[in-house]
This record gives C-alpha cells, sequence and structure tokens, in this order.
C-alpha cells in the first residue's frame, strides 16, 4: 500500500518541473528506437513461431470432419488480436524492456548519476522515465499490430506448408466474421500494457538503493511486478470491454 | 561565502547531523573530514540541496537556500558545480556530450562555443584528444578528471566535491587535489572538499571541519590541525605511522 501511494506520487513528478519541449522531442526519439526498435527481432520471432504452433495444434485438436478446415485460421485469428499479441508478447516486452528500464535507471542511481542530473536543478524524474514512458506507448501497440500479422503469416507459412489447409481456405478464415472492434480492444490493451510495464520498471529502477547487487534485484522486480500488472489489468479489461 | 546554520537531520528516527553550523570562505578549500559513517556526504547534500535538512539553513552568499525563494534557489543551482565520488558520468553519453551537458541545459549559447568551453576544460584538467570516448572505455582517473571538467565548465561560483581522491593511487589523488586548489584559486570559488585522506588535509586544506558521529568537534585552519589538545581529533590526524612520524618527533 505504501509503495502504491509512492509509485502515484512518483508518476504525479513526471509532470512537473518540465524541460523544454525540444528536449523531451530528442529524448523520445532516442527511446523509441531503443524500445521499438531494438524489440523488432525478438517480437518477430516469438510471433511467426506462436503463429506457426498455434495453427498446428488448433488443425491437431479439430480433428472432427464437419468442422470445416477454415475454422482453424479462424481461430488463430482471434487467438491473436485478443490475446497473443497484446498480452503475450507484453509478457515478453516486460522482460526485454522492463528489465533494461529498471537496469538503466538503478544503475544510474547508484552510480550518483541521478544525483548529478538534480544539483543541475533538473527534474531527474520527468527528464529520465517520461521519454520512456511515452515510447513504450508510442511504440509497443506498434509491435502488437506487427506481431498479429506476423502470427497470421507464421499461420499461413505452417498451415499451407504442411498441407494442414489449403491458402484458399486460411484467407477465407482469416477474414470470416471479422469483429473490427478486436482490433480496437487489442490496441487499448497494449497502451494500458505498456503505460504499466514502463512506469512500473521505471519506479523500481528510479528509487534502488545499496549496489549492483540490488540493481540486479530492482531489474528482476521490475519484470515480475510488470508481469502480475499486467494479467491483473487483462483480466479487469477482459471484464471491462467484453463482459 | 557558504554560510550553514544550525543544520540537523534524521533518517528514519536515527539522528544522523547535529545541529552543525560554520562558514566556507571564497577562494579557500574548505575541508569537511572524519571518519567513514560519520555523515560528510550526507551534510554535503544538504548543502547542495540534494537532501533538505530538517532543520536549519543554508546561505550562499547571504541568499537563503533552503528557505529562499524559487527564484534564488534556481540561481543558486546554475552557480553550483559538484563533483561525485566515481565521477558521475552518464553513460550514454560521450565526454565531450558529458562536459557540454550543464552548458546544454543551463544556458543557452550557442553551439560553437560551447564546444570551444568543453575544451578548454578538458584541456584545464589535462585531458586532450577524447572528446568521443565514451566513459566506459575512461581510467577512473581520467573520469573524475572529466568530472571536474563538467563541474567547472559553467564557471561555478561553488564547487563540491565528495571524496575526489578515494579510489586512486596516491600520485593520481595528489594530481586531483592540486587541480582543485588550482582553480578554486584561480577563479576564486569557494570549494567544499569532502575527504578523509589525511595527505589531502595537509596538502589542500585552507579550512578544515572535522565531523564526528554527526557533531562538529572541530574547526579552524590548517597549520593548527596538528597542534589542537582534542583526543578525538589527535586519533583521527595520527591514525596512520606515517603522520605520528612526521609531527611528533
Ligand atoms: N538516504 C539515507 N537514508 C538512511 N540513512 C542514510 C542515508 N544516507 C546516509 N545514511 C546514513 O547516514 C550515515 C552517514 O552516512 P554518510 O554517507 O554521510 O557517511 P560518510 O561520512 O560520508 O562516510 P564515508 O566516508 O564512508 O563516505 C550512515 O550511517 C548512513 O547509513
Ligand atoms: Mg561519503
Amino acid at each position: 500500500m505504501r509503495s502504491l501511494g509512492k509509485y502515484v506520487i512518483f508518476m504525479g513528478s513526471l509532470f512537473t518541473r518540465r524541460e523544454t519541449f525540444s528536449t523531451y522531442i530528442s529524448l523520445i526519439t532516442q527511446e523509441c528506437i531503443n524500445v521499438g526498435y531494438n524489440s523488432l527481432f525478438i517480437v518477430g520471432i516469438v510471433s511467426i513461431f506462436m503463429g506457426a504452433v498455434t495453427t498446428i495444434q488448433t488443425a491437431f485438436n479439430l480433428v472432427n470432419p464437419f468442422i470445416p478446415d477454415y475454422v482453424i485460421s479462424l481461430v488463430v485469428r482471434d487467438m491473436a488480436i485478443l490475446e497473443l499479441s497484446p498480452t503475450i508478447i507484453a509478457i515478453i516486452f516486460a522482460g526485454k524492456v522492463g528489465s533494461s528500464i529498471a537496469g538503466e535507471l538503478g544503475t544510474m542511481r547508484i552510480t550518483e548519476q541521478i544525483d548529478a542530473l538534480e544539483v543541475m536543478g533538473i527534474n531527474a524524474s520527468s527528464y529520465l522515465v517520461l521519454p520512456k514512458v511515452i515510447a513504450c506507448v508510442i511504440m509497443y501497440p506498434m509491435l502488437v499490430i506487427l506481431s498479429i500479422f506476423l502470427i497470421l503469416l507464421g499461420g499461413y507459412l505452417a498451415g499451407t506448408l504442411t498441407g494442414i489447409l489449403t491458402s484458399v481456405d486460411y484467407l477465407y478464415g482469416i477474414r470470416y466474421e471479422f469483429i473490427a472492434f478486436n482490433i480496437t480492444f487489442a490496441v487499448i490493451k497494449a497502451l494500458v500494457f505498456s503505460f504499466l510495464i514502463a512506469s512500473i520498471s521505471s519506479y523500481k529502477g528510479f528509487f534502488t538503493t545499496g549496489g549492483s547487487l540490488e540493481v540486479g534485484k530492482a531489474s528482476t522486480s521490475a519484470v515480475t511486478n510488470s508481469c502480475i500488472a499486467v494479467l491483473l489489468a487483462d483480466y479487469a479489461l477482459a471484464q471491462l470491454l467484453m463482459g | 561565502m557558504i554560510e550553514i546554520n544550525n543544520i540537523s537531520k534524521s533518517f528514519k528516527g536515527k539522528q544522523i547531523l547535529f545541529d552543525i553550523s560554520g562558514t566556507f570562505h571564497k577562494g579557500k578549500n574548505n575541508l569537511i573530514i572524519g571518519a567513514s559513517g560519520t555523515g560528510k556526504s550526507v551534510l554535503l547534500k544538504n548543502i547542495v540541496g540534494l537532501i533538505n535538512p530538517d532543520q536549519g539553513d543554508v546561505k550562499y552568499d547571504n541568499r537563503s537556500f533552503i528557505n529562499g525563494s524559487k527564484q534564488d534557489r534556481k540561481q543558486i543551482r546554475r552557480e553550483i558545480g559538484m563533483l561525485f565520488q566515481g565521477g558521475a558520468l552518464f553513460d550514454s553519453k560521450n565526454i565531450e556530450e558529458n562536459v557540454k551537458f550543464p552548458l546544454d541545459v543551463l544556458t543557452d549559447m550557442p553551439e560553437d562555443e560551447k564546444i570551444d568551453r568543453v575544451n578548454f576544460c578538458l584541456e584545464r584538467v589535462g585531458l586532450v584528444n577524447i572528446n568521443k570516448k565514451m566513459p566506459s572505455e575512461i581510467s577512473g582517473g581520467m573520469k573524475k578528471r572529466v568530472g571536474i571538467a563538467r563541474a567547472i565548465v559553467n564557471k561555478p561560483n561553488y564547487l563540491f566535491c565528495d571524496e575526489p581522491n578515494s579510489g586512486l593511487d596516491p600520485q593520481t589523488g595528489i594530481k586531483i587535489d592540486n587541480l582543485i586548489k588550482e582553480i578554486t584559486a584561480e577563479y576564486l570559488i569557494t570549494t567544499i572538499v569532502v575527504t578523509h585522506d589525511m595527505n589531502s588535509v595537509i596538502e589542500m586544506g585552507d579550512h578544515i571541519m572535522f565531523l564526528l558521529e554527526g557533531k562538529k568537534l572541530w574547526e579552524g585552519a590548517n597549520d593548527q590541525i596538528t597542534k589542537s589538545d582534542l583526543k578525538e581529533l589527535n586519533d583521527f590526524v595520527f591514525a596512520t605511522k606515517l603522520m605520528k612520524e612526521m609531527y611528533l618527533r
């Protein structure tokens, strides 16, 4: 409870005593490259494989001859949009970006780099953290959209190359009774999850005390706490927007 | 000139600093000395505003830093340079960007003027041709010198150094001490140095404040420190055999 209060105060401090707008633009651009561009590879690989595996397993479970083949790709599509891309990729994002944010800020804290900023009169929390949070919130939804596309591509390749279903069936399935709101829902989830991951990891890193051992602990706890927050938010959003 | 009046500070119910007052003069090296864990760093952080004292005030040339207006506080910050224990260089910036950083955030100097100033300061601390290196690529002593260059780049009136020569070999340590001493006299800066190195005390201290367990026990000039009758001070000063041999013959 106490740390929740501290977290809220910390979030408030991001928006006070700010630097000039142009300073933020360049900081945010740099962070977008860090969190977005540098995550492309892992997100890409994971998505393609998730698509392939989901397709094969769904096909394996749907052995009933009365169910048409295109249902397979329909299931893959809905799983990708609703859960695999926004949530599973969020866990990976927490592992990659969350731990690096906490590690970077934690190191800056224990080596007095944060003190050095404060002595110069810079609001270190808003200078260091705000660009990271904004960059994550901008980049993560894009990664999610990309991931949805790559899961469908992975599924297509696995499905057609192994002869599970024809390319015509696959394409028919992913367009069958498509609900556009699901994409909106995925983007809403992505916005919420990325905010949680970036802010929790920053919080953990920013208030590190001690030495390199504690920086390691801060990274680990950033990932753990982010994942828990993502899953809780996932549940809450499902209740709120679907139920 | 910096004056501190009745500074007290506690952390979680444990009092670290007890009612400390004192004056630090312009153009002089003012030292805060004492054993490890007595609160030297905490006192320094109170003076530069990284920690707010529970009680007391800090005045920079008669401008109150703790109770003063926001405007005063901002102005005073522009006049402060600080060297941190490990240099505290920004890992993600190269040496030139590190030294230039205070100019970027505190002034609206044109870029080429900034670069000139950066090069001047790096030269002043004896570092040339390392502008594009990253902090991870240079030695500890060099980091300290870059830290000094960054601290003086915006022509500060006040310079703070936390253990400037800890973790360095004695020769490099003396070089850093001398550099701080020269810069202080050259630009008439009010310098406060925290140290527990007796060699620095003898070599560079103009005015010395001795802390023990959060209390100021002694304050005086360099040549008085070996002549005091205070037992605690003598224990600190003559802790090493070398010091004993030099002064107690
Ligand atoms: N932020 C803090 N919260 C709680 N206690 C603190 C904090 N900072 C310092 N202390 C405590 O204050 C005491 C004095 O610490 P300080 O760092 O000032 O010592 P020091 O005199 O600088 O020692 P050294 O020479 O080893 O650097 C220590 O007991 C330390 O545990
Ligand atoms: Mg200290």
